[in-house]
């Protein structure tokens, strides 16, 4: 045969003008981080998919110190944590149920080796500044352990006599035993913070005037909210309504050693799951959690729910509080109206009232910041009468040099977002002493590597393991509340540790396409399991029309779609869905020209004084 | 080849077909190929078909002979019934197969050495019976499984990877088709599945002999410059003008909204092709301007792909045959084989 010259080619199959293609810039560290689900869903940006791994590989150390690079506390977090991550993870959207992410946490903490070489050391030369943090709280602690290794000097000031703030006075021992709390903190204490317990800060303005370089308020949200109900302040001899946060304290310190027979629990958010489990534990055996809407618009989490209901707490929906019955100077029960939802749970009907008598309640409807101690005419201002006007990013107030982390700048959160604070406030804490505008971030960086070792090797395990979500052993029901301090989860032995790690999909290994060296065999779109592949024309008019012309039509919005540049031969363009990859590496593998590779993604994430790096 | 398993992931509620199945009941094992083999995107292109056109599974018989593309039959519809016979042979195996069980869809699957080279003669007296039948040619050109030296489908001109040209001209299965009266006859080309896999489905409905010649890369031995049944080349000099699409019976029909451009040939089964975009006078079952058009477009160096010649008029095996309705398997063996006593009448016929 003879040829044709590539003109009279073009000719014959004329092509149509394109817009400019929308290619996906894969070089912005967000892109790729988007895909790690778990990891960007972690307010402090966790590495999770590398510490399953390194679990994996018996590395427990290792595993322990990249947890705590990022979130400080591994071992409190692996108990506690509000996992936000689990929600977000890609097993969840392949068969139903979140890698245990939390638990392998914990694993890596309880597993783990001496790691005392990995630990931040203070600096040994001070630089001359210091620093007060308004109580000992997670936030508080996250500021001295990234700026005590660079020198300053961090007082923290705490009403209490022991550290910890919420992590001690608001999770029971039976979840997180005081021995983990007081090794984790430990390490950042011993470092030579000067902690002065049983100080309260009585005066924003005095703090100010003790000539501090920098203050940072991580006194949390510690007003528990009060439920204004006819009853609540009559005359009785010894109360029996409780506030949830602060009677959980005074369990934590010793005040308060038991409870009625009959408890009822108002609210379900997780303060009320430790109020009710914690009731349990004190004497309580008839114990109702009482919520006014539907199960599914509770704010505890569905584990910790779970939990609660197999101690053989009563969950009951539909009933809104209407007063506290006190006869004869004592409180003997409380009234409710049964309530029937619309939908969406907007609006309620009132069916009838009724009456359920209790020895006690605990209020558990959520907490408040308040700020009693900051006075309102110094030029730091308030956007509410609780909260103060702080900014997102510098967690800056508007008195420069101020600055509010946890619970305290923007109500409560959880644990990984007051590290989270903590690591930013620190940063912006050193640039105000050293004269940089807070505003000025240092910048993310990421590093692709591939994990090819071979025709068909890699290095890590590409398949798919079927395995379903394991189960977390807990002390038997009989032996469970012989203390108060037993801790209820016993931790994933080695067999369950085995194969949930093998659960993770790792979506930190990406599939990285390079347009020059596609040649448009289709091998990759042929093989893919789940078919998020397809070369396409591009000619869509939007990406919802991109997202309908797929294989498998993008449905999840908020999962991004890889556009590539055009193919040497067409001038096609490869496109992903991210939403459905599940990095099993079968492109990359039946791909002839290594235009489909399985790349590592590394975040480095910038800490104060650490310009962010990947090593 | 691949290290693991396509994972069987619940993700994605997949299309369900007739028979409620999903595209991956019709799939088989992995592929032992080369990284990138067009063959595999034949696999693919027919296990879309057999899906498309809701073929029970099990009703399918896959054969092959002995080459690269000969292993393809391992790695679609695992529910087939089947077996890679000896090289060049496939031909008269499926054959005895269709002729045993006419209820059987066979699909024989072959490269361009199994049936241009060692199988040439068997090809050739399958098309002549109108064997009921889809064969697909996976045609690279080369022999890939010894290493690349050139095929009987090689163009003259055409370079190896080290750079000798092939010096002997190629057989074309389609001219060599419509001299020996096939049936249906159609070019596709591994890189484009648009295009393939309705070719596929409207040779699953013919009835008869259907020649689908695929040109299928071969991305270790011949995808380089100076090939011309490279990817690159393929797409640059491939002549899409005859393009056709398939209605199955199923399909809804609007034939008064047919448009005046396209021609319209209703296959065996009711179901239909439609030729649109045709060149100018081109019609499908005119044998004489089909064939002056496949060599002239081949001077011209252009690959006409499509479905490119159609007769729904020759009677296949079983109709020359005069075989029963019933499948030969389901005959009482006293129907089957009559006895000595009846061949010997037979015989005496015969003196």
């Amino acid at each position: 045969m003879g040829r044709l010259p590539r003109a009279a080619v073009a000719e014959l199959a004329p092509r149509r003008t394109l817009a400019p293609i929308p290619v996906t810039d894969v070089e912005d560290p967000s892109y790729f981080h988007k895909v790690v689900d778990c990891q960007w869903a972690c307010p402090a940006h966790t590495d999770v998919p590398q510490y399953i791994r390194l679990i994996g590989q018996g590395r427990y150390g290792d595993a322990y110190l990249l947890n705590r690079k990022s979130n400080v506390f591994p071992g409190i977090l692996g108990r506690t944590c509000d996992r936000p991550c689990e929600p977000a993870c890609r097993r969840g959207r392949v068969d139903g149920d979140a890698v245990a992410i939390c638990r392998l946490k914990r694993v890596a903490s309880d597993l783990r080796e001496d790691v005392g070489w990995g630990l931040p050391r203070a600096a040994e030369a001070r630089n001359g500044r210091r620093v007060a943090c308004v109580g000992a709280g997670p936030a508080s602690l996250t500021v001295a352990n990234d700026l005590m290794p660079l020198g300053y000097e961090v007082t923290i000031f705490e009403r209490q006599q022991l550290p910890g703030g919420l992590m001690r006075t608001n999770i029971p021992a039976f979840r997180l035993p005081a021995q983990v709390l007081d090794e984790e903190i430990a390490v950042i204490l011993d470092m030579g913070v000067d902690i002065r317990y049983g100080t309260e800060i009585g005066s924003m303005r005095e703090l100010l005037q003790m000539g501090y370089d920098a203050v940072f308020v991580g006194s949390g949200a510690p007003r528990g909210k009060e439920l204004e109900l006819p009853g609540r302040h009559d005359e009785v001899g010894e109360t029996h309504i409780h506030i949830g946060i602060d009677w959980l304290e005074s369990i934590a310190f010793g005040h308060v050693n038991k409870v009625g027979r009959r408890v009822l629990i108002i609210g379900v958010g997780n303060t009320a799951m430790d109020c009710c489990r914690s009731s349990r534990r004190l004497g309580g055996e008839d114990i109702r959690v009482m919520a006014r809407r539907p199960r599914q618009y509770f704010k505890a989490s569905p584990w910790e729910l779970e939990d609660a209901e197999e101690e053989g707490v009563q969950i009951v929906v539909n009933h809104a509080p209407r007063r506290f019955i006190i006869e004869d100077g004592r409180l003997v029960g409380m009234e409710f109206d049964q309530v029937r939802w619309d939908e969406g749970a907007v609006h309620s009907t009132t069916l009838g009232t009724v009456r359920i008598d209790c020895d006690d309640v605990i209020l558990a409807i959520g907490q408040e910041n308040a700020f009693p101690w900051i006075e309102r005419d110094l030029p730091l201002e308030f956007t509410s009468p609780q909260l103060a006007a702080v900014d997102e990013v510098t967690m800056q107030s508007t008195v420069p040099g101020v600055f509010f982390g946890g619970d305290s700048a923007f109500g409560a959160k959880n644990i990984i977002w007051a590290v989270e604070h903590g690591h930013q406030a620190a940063i912006s804490i050193h640039n105000h002493c050293q004269g940089v505008p807070v505003a000025e971030r240092p910048a993310q960086v990421m590093k692709l590597s591939s994990r090819k070792m071979g025709i068909t090797q890699w290095s890590y395990h590409n398949d798919y393991n079927p395995h379903g979500r394991q189960e977390m052993a807990r002390v038997d029901l009989k032996r469970r509340f012989e203390r108060l301090n037993l801790e209820v989860e016993l931790g994933f032995g080695p067999e369950e540790t085995a194969r949930e790690v093998e659960r993770c999909l790792n979506c930190d290994i990406q599939t990285a396409f390079q347009a020059p060296l596609c040649i448009e065999c289709d091998a990759c779109i042929d093989v893919c399991p789940v078919r998020c592949l397809t070369i396409v024309r591009p000619d869509w008019a939007d990406e919802a029309e991109l997202r309908t012309r797929l294989n498998a039509p993008a449905e999840n919005r908020s999962q991004a779609i890889f556009v590539s540049e055009a193919l040497p031969q067409t001038g096609r363009v490869m496109v992903k869905d991210e939403n459905l990859c599940v990095h099993c590496g079968l492109c990359a593998e039946r791909c002839p020209t290594a235009a489909w590779d399985m790349a590592r993604f590394e975040l480095g994430i910038p800490y104060a004084g650490r310009p962010a790096e990947v090593p | 080849m691949t290290s693991i398993a396509k994972p069987q992931i619940p993700l994605l509620p997949l299309e369900r077909n007739q028979l409620g199945l999903t595209i991956r009941d019709y799939s088989g094992s992995m592929s032992t190929l080369c990284a990138g083999c067009g063959h595999d995107s034949v696999t693919a292109a027919i296990q879309e078909a057999l899906w498309g056109l809701s073929i029970p599974p099990y009703q399918v018989a896959k054969l092959s002979g002995i080459g690269c593309s000969s292993k393809t039959p391992q790695y679609f519809d695992a529910a087939a019934v089947g077996f890679n016979s000896v090289h060049g042979r496939m031909a008269a195996v499926a054959s005895g197969a269709a002729a045993a069980n006419r209820g059987l869809v066979v699909v024989g699957v072959s490269g361009d050495g199994d049936s241009l080279s060692i199988g040439l003669g068997n090809l050739a007296h399958a098309i002549r019976r109108n064997v009921r039948m889809l064969y697909v040619i996976a045609n690279n050109g080369v022999y890939g499984l010894t290493k690349g030296q050139f095929s009987a489908s090689a163009d003259i001109g055409s370079r190896s990877r080290k750079g000798e040209p092939n010096l002997l001209p190629p057989v074309d299965p389609m001219l060599l088709g419509l001299s020996l009266g096939a049936t249906f006859l159609a070019r596709g080309f591994s890189g484009d599945k648009a295009q393939l896999v309705p070719i596929l489905k409207a040779g699953l409905s013919h009835g008869g002999f259907a020649l689908v010649d695929v040109i299928s890369p071969c991305v270790q031995f011949n995808d380089h410059e100076g090939s011309t049944k490279s990817f690159r080349y393929v797409r640059e000099h491939e002549l899409q003008d005859i393009e056709a699409d398939i209605i199955p019976v199923r399909g809804q029909i609007h034939s008064e909204q047919t448009p005046g451009a396209v021609t319209e040939v209703e296959l065996h089964d009711g179901s239909r092709v439609l030729f649109r975009a045709v060149p100018e006078g081109y019609d499908p079952r005119d044998r004489v301007r089909v064939g002056s058009y496949l060599v002239e477009s081949a001077r011209r160096g252009e690959i006409a792909t499509g479905l490119l010649y159609l007769d729904e008029e020759t009677p296949d095996m079983h109709q020359l045959s005069e075989t029963p309705e019933e499948r030969l398997w389901d005959l009482p063996f006293e129907r089957l084989c009559p006895g000595s006593a009846e061949l010997a009448r037979f015989q005496a016929r015969l003196r």
